[in-house]
């Protein structure tokens, strides 16, 4: 099968409820990790964190058009997967507190997110980790029949591993329903894409192992809706995996609450660049423009998302600390199953 | 001797060393520097690891090289098993690679390479082609680093027959170790903590050798032997100075290279303490502490007066929560309290 690049995608009108749930879930995702932003400075937070700021179209493109039971794979970066997939806000905000209540009981951090109540069913710090989890997690629903699909979340830097290239493989050849998403920000830590692979488009490989694969603007929260929607649909249809890069950029360090241009980690210039294509400001600005979205209903919105975030924070940080004891637990699981 | 010095905190040096004329380094500088002479010296050398050209140039042990030494400090894809081959290939054909990675936690993504390949590459050649190659990695600690961004793996592979480890503790021993492994002529993997990389030392300017597999007594003592590796040389250092108040003279050996290992410096001091405490920073269970208990136990018995004791990490994953973490990390305390123990028995 062709790598069908800049496919054209349906011109088919989005409805007004959903260009309002994406544009609530981005918002909601920018203004979760602006309060870790907010809040990391006080060093209560003690985990290191991997901010998406700039990425939020991708996780609410691709997330909100899954069900609860279509499994999600993610990576040091999965604030927003989780978010969106429905991750329990409050109980990954204890999680990085260190709390005992946290998702994770304090072992994981921010790192390590889990909720398989809405089949989260962990995130890998290690590069490239996501990827097979995924796959395998499809090819149990392949081997049940049971119609879930699974989404592997990545970045342009874990492409290079070599399990990308074998999850590929096998994933096409089973014809598992396993959608690969990558999010190319340019960047692996503070090297660039191009003094890493010789080309910048990682849908390539995908046509190497007959996958077919769409590139969309990634800071484009309508292009990734629509894309996502076909993605999953072929997916979801039996037809074997599909691969969807969106183009995007972080804004703020590889890890951490702060910029990392005055460190010389990259050109301010571009930052600006990106910045000025902030997916959430260029969406809100056409659903003003469009008038599926006013300024009262705008600031009710934001007025909620926050309502909700802050309640996410005073529950978590009720949250008593887990005893020095609960360092052993865990290391096996407990229980018959 | 200055360099078997350990020195806790900057100030420490300054007050020492430093009066005597002597130049103190970090142990990053150190590192760096022992590379910097190694390029310069050896033009089969280059380096090569994720991000080793960036601003933080490996938390500073590779800062600015490949301005100094452009096309041999190289980045590199996010591929580390391929990567340790394409190392190894270059090492069997006439160079000697460097491979840095930033966390311990990476190398389990290149163990068929370093386990299956270079381990062996001599041996299977009947010693016609051998790897001279070092692969460098750093144990995290602390900020909630947890299970995937602070493990200590080094057991694991001084268990593999064909390897050498080097663990160096002090400035002194970053730089002169890493430069006999890269003379060496085999794999030689290099574990640092991330927690000495401030520590100030001793370091001659010049290019120097230490040779691996010479422990270093890093204090004398006559109740009671602590050998402790890499971070756990200090905590062992602070615990022999409470312990001398309580009229216990502990003696601390810093093996430096756990394979091959010294042995007979530890011997020599459980013949004169009778008593012996191994300080690790791995997990227990198939510890590198368990390699010296055994050495100790076949090999020095009859010098022994009381059990061994092993301070390591328990058999857990490293947790986030610093709660959790407080209760992980053992240290100074811990080997107080063995000593006290075996020293009342
Ligand atoms: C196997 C492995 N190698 C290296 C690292 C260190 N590391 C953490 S994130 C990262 C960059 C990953 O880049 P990318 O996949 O593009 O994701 P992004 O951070 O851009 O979201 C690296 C190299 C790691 N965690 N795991
Ligand atoms: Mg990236």
């Amino acid at each position: 099968m062709p790598q069908s690049k800049n496919k054209k995608l349906p011109a088919d009108p989005v409805p007004r409820e959903t260009e309002l749930a994406l544009m609530r879930a981005m918002l909601r995702v920018r203004r979760f990790e602006e309060k870790i932003v907010e809040v990391y400075g006080a060093q209560e937070m003690k985990t290191p964190v991997h901010l998406s700021i700039g990425q939020e179209a991708v996780a609410a493109g691709v997330c909100l058009n899954l069900k609860r039971e279509d499994y999600v794979f993610s990576t040091h970066r999965n604030h927003g997967h989780l978010l969106v997939k429905g991750a329990a806000m409050a109980s990954m905000v204890a999680e990085m507190y260190g709390r005992a209540g946290g998702c994770s009981g304090g072992k994981g951090g921010s790192m390590h997110m889990v909720d398989p109540s809405v089949s989260c069913l962990g995130t890998s710090a290690i590069v490239g980790g996501s990827i097979p989890l995924g796959a395998g997690a499809a090819l149990a629903s392949f081997l049940r029949g049971d119609g879930r699909i699974s989404v592997s979340f990545f970045g342009d830097g874990a492409s290079e591993e070599g399990l990308f290239h074998e999850t590929l493989n096998f994933s096409s050849l089973k014809k598992l329903p396993a959608l690969f998403v990558c999010e190319n920000n340019g960047y692996a830590t503070n090297s660039r894409l191009c003094a890493r692979q010789a080309h910048s488009d990682i849908a390539r490989h995908a046509g190497a192992y007959c996958i077919p694969s769409v590139i969309v603007d990634g800071n484009d929260v309508l292009a990734v809706h629509k894309a996502a929607v076909e993605a999953i649909a072929h997916v979801r249809s039996g037809a074997g995996p599909f691969f969807l890069e969106c183009k995007t950029y972080r804004w703020k360090g590889h890890v951490g609450p702060d910029c990392d241009h005055l460190k010389g980690c990259r050109p301010k210039e571009e930052l600006d660049q990106w910045m000025e294509r902030c997916p959430v400001k260029l969406f809100k600005n056409a659903l003003l423009k469009s008038g599926v979205l006013s300024v009262p209903v705008l600031d009710a919105m934001l007025k909620e998302i926050d309502a909700e975030i802050a309640a996410a924070w005073r529950a978590a940080l009720a949250e008593k600390m887990p005893l020095p004891e609960d360092l052993y637990k865990d290391v096996y699981r407990q229980g018959i199953f | 001797m200055p360099w078997t010095k350990v020195l806790i905190d900057k100030s420490d040096f300054e007050d020492t060393l430093g009066k005597q004329g002597l130049r103190g380094l970090s142990y990053r500088d150190a590192l760096r520097e022992g590379q910097e002479q190694l390029l310069e010296s050896d033009p089969s050398v280059f380096l090569i690891g994720e991000g080793i050209d960036d601003p933080g140039g490996v938390f500073g042990s590779t800062l600015n090289l490949h301005r100094k030494f452009p096309g041999r400090v190289l980045d590199m894809p996010i591929a580390e098993n391929g990567l340790t081959g394409i190392a190894m290939g270059a090492a069997i054909a006439g160079m000697r690679p460097i491979f840095i990675h930033m966390r311990v936690d990476f190398l389990p993504m290149c163990m068929d390479l370093i386990v299956n390949h270079a381990a062996k590459w001599s041996y299977m050649t009947g010693g016609k082609v051998g790897v001279p190659m070092i692969i460098r990695s750093i144990t995290g600690r602390g900020w909630g680093s947890a299970a995937q961004h602070s493990q200590a793996l080094h057991a694991l592979f001084a268990h593999i027959p064909g390897l050498k480890v080097i663990m160096p503790a002090v400035p002194y021993d970053a730089k002169g170790l890493l430069i006999s492994a890269s003379a060496d002529g085999n794999p030689v993997l290099c574990f640092e903590h991330r927690w000495l990389y401030d520590f100030t030392g001793y370091v001659p300017a010049e290019k120097y050798a230490i040779p691996l597999g010479k422990g270093v007594v890093r204090r004398e003592g006559k109740d009671i032997t602590i050998v402790a590796l890499s971070l756990m040389v200090y905590e062992a250092i602070k615990a022999a100075r409470e312990l001398a108040a309580e009229g216990i003279d502990a003696e601390v050996i810093d093996p430096r290279t756990i394979k091959p290992l010294d042995e007979e410096m530890i011997f020599a001091s459980i013949k004169k303490t009778g008593r012996l405490i191994v300080a690790d920073t791995g997990s227990r269970t198939g510890s590198f502490a368990c390699n010296i208990a055994a050495a100790a136990a076949e090999k020095a018995w009859h010098d022994l007066k009381a059990p061994v004791r092993l301070v390591c990490m328990p058999d857990t994953p490293v947790p986030a929560s610093q709660v959790l973490e407080n209760a992980y990390y053992r240290g100074k305390d811990d080997i107080v309290a063995a000593a006290r123990e075996i020293c009342r028995l």
